[in-house]
């Protein structure tokens, strides 16, 4: 079949789109590898400590990574610690409870939060903590506590959307099986509704991991600085892999600063990748399973 | 309802009125702590006068043209070529591939912005340098580039969506009658899914404006009204990120919260716009 003119048109045009958005995504990700890969190493992250006594805080590292990853873990562990029953309560009342109109104006206000600028939240976590500094406490500073907490109003909206999507897309079947059986609602919910739709949810928490794992912006308004070593409560500074990156790209003095840089780059790259494709396969894995197999509940 | 159900229904209802309570803290606490400048006249002062504090002017408007300028432009350069990029995915499927592009452009949006950033500066920004030989090449050009990679996953993933949303019948109905591709595309597809569409697009415009890392690493930082695309520019995020004052009571301070308030208002217009076009009947 001879095509006509425009199509041809077309498919050249999809062609070199295509093309161009897979080549220039190459060459970001070829240029990192390319320029990082020999940084990757034990001695970028533990410098020249060794790794066991650097992991039981034996010996502090200065020059590695170790404290830049640290504090990152600590980020994601404690947003996630503050944004996920709150996400969770909170996706459950808009898909179970809600009637029309609260539904819409409690998602008009979660779309609204999670269209505004990361560093607007880190202006809101920064003013936070002027406020409490000025009139509680002169001892609160920006501090991982206070970055943290601005992590999880960020993924917050995420993490509201991905479970009221996740439990509004069970199958009515499933649904209505258990309040047949005499089931209470919150029995439903929690015996039935909620272990049913855990991989969509599940996987919507580590993209939003991810998300904690790569904002910056966020965080260099309260409480990130350049050294601060491994983080020894959370109310004091911290380093993160985010803000090394950018602090090395614009203040780096010596070029094995600058082949670190690369190396922490690649790294934040692997992590972030990492998440995405444990998400991704949570999400199919665990869902075939639920539906051709039976429920344990 | 027994005692337990009431009281997980009233539980949940008090995490969603707390996490809703966030959006609208966000922007109380903004305009609480730069109440004391909130008047008319200053207001006026500040959307239209240049910046420099020496002088007692403390207006965003280069700012807020150097916030448009990079938003827009990113879209205008990100536009066809997510065009495009949907196109091969929805329509055009060659074999398998279609679906290859997806996961790609999926797997983009994990990308951490600030890598974006670290590969414009020591690839992009000596590139442009090169060729244009001219200024150190932090340029709004640098950054509309590096930041239409950033949304272009927005606009792609929004794009087939809405490409995708079309009954098959009808597409079924316009093959059945010998029409090509490019006319279903023309009278079947798009003007059912230009509705999807502009969602994506303001939702992108909404991401390009509200993106620190990339304009302040790459466009230079230059508080002047843009006039050039080779020249530099500073984005009111990164104007938010860079006037780092500590001092409480100075009006640097003050401005920090007022750019704050105008992005939030920005964005949060983005967002009803795009209500406004869910609402006025189906997509």
């Amino acid at each position: 079949m001879t095509k006509s003119f425009p199509d041809r048109l077309l498919s050249l045009f999809s062609w070199i789109c295509a093309m161009f958005l897979i080549s220039s995504v190459s060459i970001i990700l070829g240029f990192l590898i390319l320029k990082g890969y020999k940084a990757v190493n034990l001695e970028l992250i533990f410098s020249d400590v060794r790794p066991l006594d650097a992991l039981l805080l034996r010996q502090r590292v200065f020059g590695g990574l170790l404290p830049a990853m640290t504090g990152t873990v600590f980020l994601i562990v404690l947003s996630m610690a503050l944004a996920v029953p709150l996400g969770l309560a909170s996706g459950i009342f808009l898909s179970e409870y809600a009637s029309s109109k609260i539904k819409w104006i409690f998602s008009l206000t979660f779309d609204i939060l999670s269209g505004i600028p990361s560093i607007v939240v880190g202006l809101f976590g920064f003013s936070i903590t002027v406020f409490l500094h000025h009139y509680f406490n002169e001892r609160i500073f920006p501090c991982l506590l206070i970055s943290a907490l601005s992590l999880s109003f960020l993924v917050l909206p995420y993490i509201i959307r991905t479970t009221q999507i996740s439990l509004e897309s069970l199958p009515l079947s499933l649904r209505l099986t258990a309040p047949a059986l005499g089931a209470t609602k919150r029995q439903n919910i929690f015996f039935v509704l909620l272990p049913s739709s855990l991989s969509g949810i599940i996987s919507g928490i580590v993209l939003a991991m991810g998300r904690c794992a790569e904002d910056t912006a966020v965080i260099m308004l309260t409480g990130a600085v350049a050294t601060a070593g491994i983080p020894k409560s959370i109310f004091s500074g911290f380093e993160a892999l985010p803000f090394y990156i950018y602090y090395m790209a614009a203040e780096y003095s010596h070029p094995s600063e600058l082949r670190k840089a690369y190396g922490a780059a690649l790294l934040l790259l692997i992590i972030c990748s990492a998440l995405f494709i444990f998400s991704y396969w949570i999400k199919n894995t665990l869902k075939t399973k639920h539906f051709t197999g039976h429920n344990s509940l | 309802m027994d005692f337990q159900d009431r009281f997980f229904r009233s539980l949940f209802l008090g995490a969603s009125a707390l996490s809703a309570l966030v959006t609208v803290a966000v922007l109380c606490f903004m305009v609480l702590l730069c109440l004391p400048v909130l008047k008319l006249d200053f207001i006026r002062h500040v959307l239209t006068a240049p910046w420099s504090p020496g002088q007692g002017q403390f207006g965003i408007l280069p700012m807020m043209a150097g916030t448009i300028c990079i938003a827009f432009l990113s879209l205008v350069i990100s536009f066809p070529i997510s065009l495009g990029c949907s196109f091969f995915i929805e329509i055009l499927k060659p074999k398998g591939k279609g679906n290859l592009l997806k996961k790609l452009v999926q797997f983009m949006t994990a990308i951490p912005t600030v890598i974006y950033g670290f590969v414009g500066v020591f690839l992009l920004v000596p590139f442009i340098r090169e060729i244009f030989a001219y200024g150190s090449g932090m340029c709004i050009l640098s950054a509309s580039l590096m930041l239409g990679l950033l949304i272009s996953p927005t606009l792609i993933l929004f794009f087939s969506q809405s490409f995708s949303r079309v009954p098959q019948s009808y597409l079924n109905a316009v093959d059945a009658l010998g029409g090509t591709t490019w006319q279903k595309l023309y009278h079947v597809i798009l003007p059912h899914a230009w509705k999807g569409m502009l969602t994506g697009i303001v939702l992108a415009f909404g991401r390009a404006m509200g993106d620190t890392l990339i304009a302040l690493m790459i466009s230079g930082n230059a508080v002047v009204m843009p006039s050039s695309l080779l020249d530099s520019a500073r984005t009111l995020t990164a104007h938010i990120a860079l006037i780092f004052a500590a001092d409480f009571d100075s009006m640097e301070f003050k401005i920090l919260f007022i750019s704050g308030i105008v992005l939030y208002m920005m964005t949060s217009l983005g967002i009803l716009f795009t209500r406004g076009l869910d609402r006025k009947g189906p997509a």
